[in-house]
């Protein structure tokens, strides 16, 4: 499971750098956000926009990410394909999170 | 899931009567990997490269969960065989998945309830399966035999 992350200012922004999270990838997904999650960050955005595909496991996987990173920080989502966001909006997950159409900008850092 | 299937082609197709009939017919072995293998091939081919994107991403999310349930639980994890047959007469698709693993819990189908979101409580990690097969499925069948499960579904393409 490929993922960059890219601390910008007090967002940490983690790239999915696959087409899918899956039966197939969803552990080793929960594996690598747990290593990349440890840097400190007042925001982590997933940013999903290279995923065309989520199943209930790559769902089950986000939201244990979601719990995972505790009270104090969000994970907020972003650039979700039409077949990822249809399985979060009829899961009703799409409550749980913050999404965004694009990555957001940390409007200290930028400039 | 990208279709082989150029885009222009794909354009004409649309504006020309519906895909005619057809039978597809794989054998793939039970493993998350075989999965995704056997969904590429049953969705970059003729007939559901000829139907609109949002549909294919529909089906693929249906078969996709009726399959790797099969992996988890009819087979446990085991390994085994399914057979999946896709037949598709304008505008109904239809699947059967056929496995020899174990029966469904009680012999029926789950019910598919999705776990209400309260406040103050876990949130769910599971239990999304059933509910997307049930909500994005127009009808489905099971029948337990001697020789194994059989489910099938229906669902009408738009």
């Amino acid at each position: 499971m490929n993922l960059s992350a890219d601390l910008q200012g007090s967002i940490l922004v983690i790239a999915v750098l696959e087409d899918r999270i899956d039966a197939a990838s969803a552990i080793q997904f929960k594996d690598r956000m747990r290593e990349v999650t440890q840097t400190v960050s007042d925001r982590v955005v997933l940013d999903l926009s290279q995923v065309t595909f989520l199943d209930s496991s790559g769902l089950g996987a986000v939201v244990a990410v979601l719990k995972a990173l505790g009270p104090l920080r969000k994970l907020e989502l972003s650039g979700l394909s039409p077949t990822v966001q249809k399985v979060f909006r009829l899961t009703r997950m799409e409550q749980v999170f913050t999404i965004h159409d694009q990555v957001p900008h940390d409007v200290q850092h930028a400039g | 899931m990208m279709c082989n299937m150029r885009a222009d082609r794909r354009r004409a197709w649309r504006m020309h009567p519906p895909p005619p009939p057809a039978r597809l017919r794989i054998l793939l072995d039970a493993d998350p990997r075989a999965v995704r293998a056997g969904l590429r091939r049953l969705l970059t081919t003729t007939p559901m490269c000829d139907l609109s994107d949002d549909f294919r991403g529909t089906t693929e999310i249906v078969l996709a969960e009726v399959l790797n349930n099969v992996v988890e639980h009819a087979y446990a994890g085991q390994g085994g065989q399914i057979e999946v047959t896709l037949d598709y007469e304008h505008p109904i698709l239809s699947f059967e998945v056929a496995d020899t693993g174990v029966s469904m819990p009680a012999g029926r189908l789950p019910v598919g309830a999705l776990t209400p979101l309260q406040p103050d409580t876990d949130l769910p990690e599971g239990g999304f399966g059933w509910f997307l097969i049930r909500t994005l499925t127009q009808g489905m069948t099971y029948r337990r035999r001697s020789d194994g499960n059989r489910l099938t579904f229906w669902m009408e393409a738009e």
